[in-house]
């Protein structure tokens, strides 16, 4: 170590670090320009108000009921991701109920701004809600009707989260593209701390989450049917984990051949007529396929090293990605669902959990790009182009993030942060965007978004 | 247990094929070199069901669990005694306070077939009375055999772990009767589902030192527990090391 070697080092030290940071700084720019997700996400967003609700009954319940139903409308439209919405405090001061008494030039007129209308009457009456809701296009003010719907069903606070469920599906269908809504859809999890883990479930947007299983051991990665018929899971018992089945309409455990071994996170195929998994039977684990019962149980893996967590493409059920660490740390792989042209995806760090977009098009995963011992990177969401392998970070800074998965629309990822001790499922637009907390408990992890 | 098994049909003819069967019964008492006796000539075509209960162990200690497995054939309702409505076909585990006997009862449109099991708990006696082999005390087994512990994100036996393969797998050797359970652990860094795998690949790896080292495969079983039961909870690198392990127990 000499002064000259010294000075040598230093001019070629800021060399480098410059076009270190000009790279990064073009890949960021081009991670701006390649992300496609065919979900509308990302053009212009149409401006939508959602008026309260007129409330039509003399009920005491109408107050409570009405406060429910508006304030669900309006966080699942400004959740879709595609709506620029019209801040409550900026509508005009009449509370239309019904196309006679709505003045639309207020609404299209600033602040307001809108170019849509969402309103609506809601009335209980002899335990009985009914809503009426419309939505009214004000650039049109000749024929200004786009949706006019009405429900009814027996007064209750689910009701009229559910009510408005529908009613917000309903517009995302015909403003969105015609890509259904998720207002409807659940999403299954893990709660519960070593010891006791149990699968629950609850609505998209957190609301009413509650327990399925009570079979007092350690369940893990809940994976819902398709038809949302079944879960999927994997249980410990006294010879270890195996693949349980839990139906949703009988309510109770129904038959899975598990296939002996340590067997691990089951993924079914997008027809529901396949599962695969990771098993050990063999001694190490590797990537199995089986009917919907355990039946036809094929191998598709055989290479040393832990295989575990396959995904099938959605679109084709031809191709599965899973995690293996053939070659060290865990990386995420893409093969035929046979075996055959086997690709790695990832170029390092630690790589796990993937999940197939609905469309076909990007895996999301989670991913520790620095992984190693010492090392304090931290581990994030990603997506990658299946296509380009090109990916971008969704998250950053936050806590150790995994177990990403899809929302059926394609427009969301549902996933688990670990931050200062406790674990909560978030949910985030597929650009990373509007990150929000579902669950406060502090022990809820491995969200699967159900398929419809 | 053919006894148990016999096939009995109550349903609207229960008088008429209770009578034939018994019939049959009593033909057959006559004549024991008959041959078995034709199926029960009903006008029900439908296939008769089928009932087989197992449980293991079929003795336990009290406050221990055992688990049952059954299967059924040709059943459309399927329960068990004390425990319910349960699946044609599946596993359950017990925790039964006493000896019980789990009677299971399958009726389908071709009658009713049963079945039973049973689980003997043990007496609570004391434990210098009847010492056997197999039920050597869990001090002594684990000053005798000791943890394996691994490097980070691998399964390799280290070399420095060998002579403790060795002294295990001696201790073993001198005691053929003790069955292991080996539990696979990883420290809690890492994801969930990658953790059991590699948790199985450390405790397979660690019986397949013991069985070079001459203990035989059918006394060793392996379980992961991945990052799920962590034994040093605190984040450093100490810690993690005490987590990344194979452990063994006596499996009983």
């Amino acid at each position: 170590m000499n002064g000259k070697h010294v000075r040598l080092q230093f001019p070629l030290k800021t060399f480098l670090l410059l076009s270190i940071s000009i790279l990064f700084s073009s890949s960021s720019l081009l991670a701006q320009d390649w992300v496609r997700t065919g979900t509308n996400l990302g053009v212009e967003r149409i401006r939508l108000a959602a008026a309260d609700f007129k409330p039509t009954g003399g009920d005491p319940q109408n107050a409570s009921l009405k406060t429910v139903f508006d304030t669900t409308l309006y966080s699942d439209l400004k959740n879709a991701g595609i709506f620029n919405m019209v801040s409550k405090s900026m509508a005009p001061p009449q509370t239309p109920g019904g196309p006679q008494e709505i003045n639309l030039a207020a609404w299209s007129a600033a602040p307001a701004s809108a170019e849509m209308v969402a309103f609506g009457a809601l009335g209980v009456d002899g335990g009985r809600i009914t809503v009426q809701g419309f939505l009214f296009d004000t650039k049109n003010p000749q024929t200004p009707q786009i949706l006019g719907k009405q429900y009814a069903d027996t007064a209750s606070e689910e009701n009229a989260r559910h009510i408005a469920h529908r009613f917000a599906d309903e517009i995302i269908l015909r403003l969105g593209g015609g890509i259904n809504g998720i207002c409807e859809t659940k999403i299954y999890f893990v709660s519960g701390r070593s010891g006791s883990k149990e699968i629950s479930v609850m609505d998209y947007d957190g609301a009413d989450a509650h327990a399925v299983t009570h079979l007092g051991t350690l369940s893990i990665s809940p994976r819902v049917s398709p038809d949302n018929s079944r879960i999927a899971f994997s249980s410990l018992g006294k010879d270890g984990w195996s693949i349980r089945m839990y139906s949703l309409v009988l309510g109770r455990p129904v038959g899975f051949t598990s296939p002996g071994g340590t067997t691990l996170s089951p993924a079914w195929s997008s027809d529901g007529a396949k599962l695969a998994f990771s098993s050990s039977r063999t001694g190490d684990n590797e990537i199995y396929t089986s009917d919907a019962s355990g039946g036809s149980l094929h191998r598709v893996t055989a290479f040393r090293g832990p295989d575990v967590s396959p995904v099938w493409n959605p679109k084709s059920n031809s191709q599965i990605a899973w995690v293996s660490g053939r070659t060290g740390l865990p990386q995420i792989y893409l093969m035929d669902a046979d075996g055959a042209n086997v690709q790695r995806m990832t170029d390092g760090g630690y790589a796990t959990s993937p999940s197939w977009s609905p469309n076909g098009q990007f895996l999301a995963f989670a991913w520790n790009r620095k992984y190693g011992p010492g090392a304090p990177g931290g581990q994030d969401i990603y997506i990658m182009d299946i296509a380009s392998k090109r990916w971008i970070q969704l998250t950053h800074d936050s806590g150790a993030n995994d177990f990403p998965s899809w929302s059926p629309d394609g427009r969301h990822i549902v996933f688990q942060r670990e931050e200062g001790g406790s674990t909560n499922l978030w949910s985030m637009l597929a650009d990373g965007t509007e990150q929000q907390q579902l669950t406060h408990g502090g022990a809820n992890s491995m969200p699967n978004w159900s398929w419809k | 247990m053919q006894f148990s098994s016999r096939r009995f049909f109550y349903h609207r003819s229960f008088t008429v094929v209770a009578s034939v069967a018994a019939l049959i019964a009593v033909a057959g008492c006559h004549k024991k070199a008959a041959p078995p006796p034709p199926p029960p000539p009903i006008a029900n075509t439908a296939p008769a069901p089928t009932a087989e209960i197992t449980v293991t162990p079929q003795a336990i200690n009290p406050g221990d669990s055992a688990v049952l497995t059954w299967h059924t054939a040709n059943a459309n309702e399927v329960s068990i005694e004390g425990l319910g409505q349960v699946a044609s076909s599946g596993t359950q585990t017990v925790k039964p306070a006493g000896s019980t006997n789990y009677h299971l009862v399958a009726h389908g449109d071709g009658g009713t077939a049963d079945a039973t099991a049973r689980v003997t708990v043990n007496t609570a006696a004391p434990p210098s009375n009847n010492l056997s082999e197999s039920e050597i005390d869990d001090a002594t087994f684990h000053q005798n055999v000791k943890d394996v512990f691994y490097d980070y994100d691998s399964y390799d036996v280290r070399a420095d772990e060998q002579s403790v393969i060795s002294q295990d797998a001696n201790f073993l050797n001198q005691h053929p009767t003790v069955r292991v359970v080996i539990g696979g652990y990883c420290d809690e860094r890492g994801s969930t589902e990658y953790n059991l795998a590699l948790g199985e690949n450390r405790a397979n790896a660690a019986k397949q030192s013991l069985v070079t080292a001459g203990v035989s495969p059918d006394r060793l079983r392996t379980v992961s527990y991945g990052k799920e039961k962590q034994f040093c909870t605190e984040h450093n690198e100490s810690c993690w090391q005490q987590n990344r392990r194979a452990q063994f127990s006596v499996d009983r």
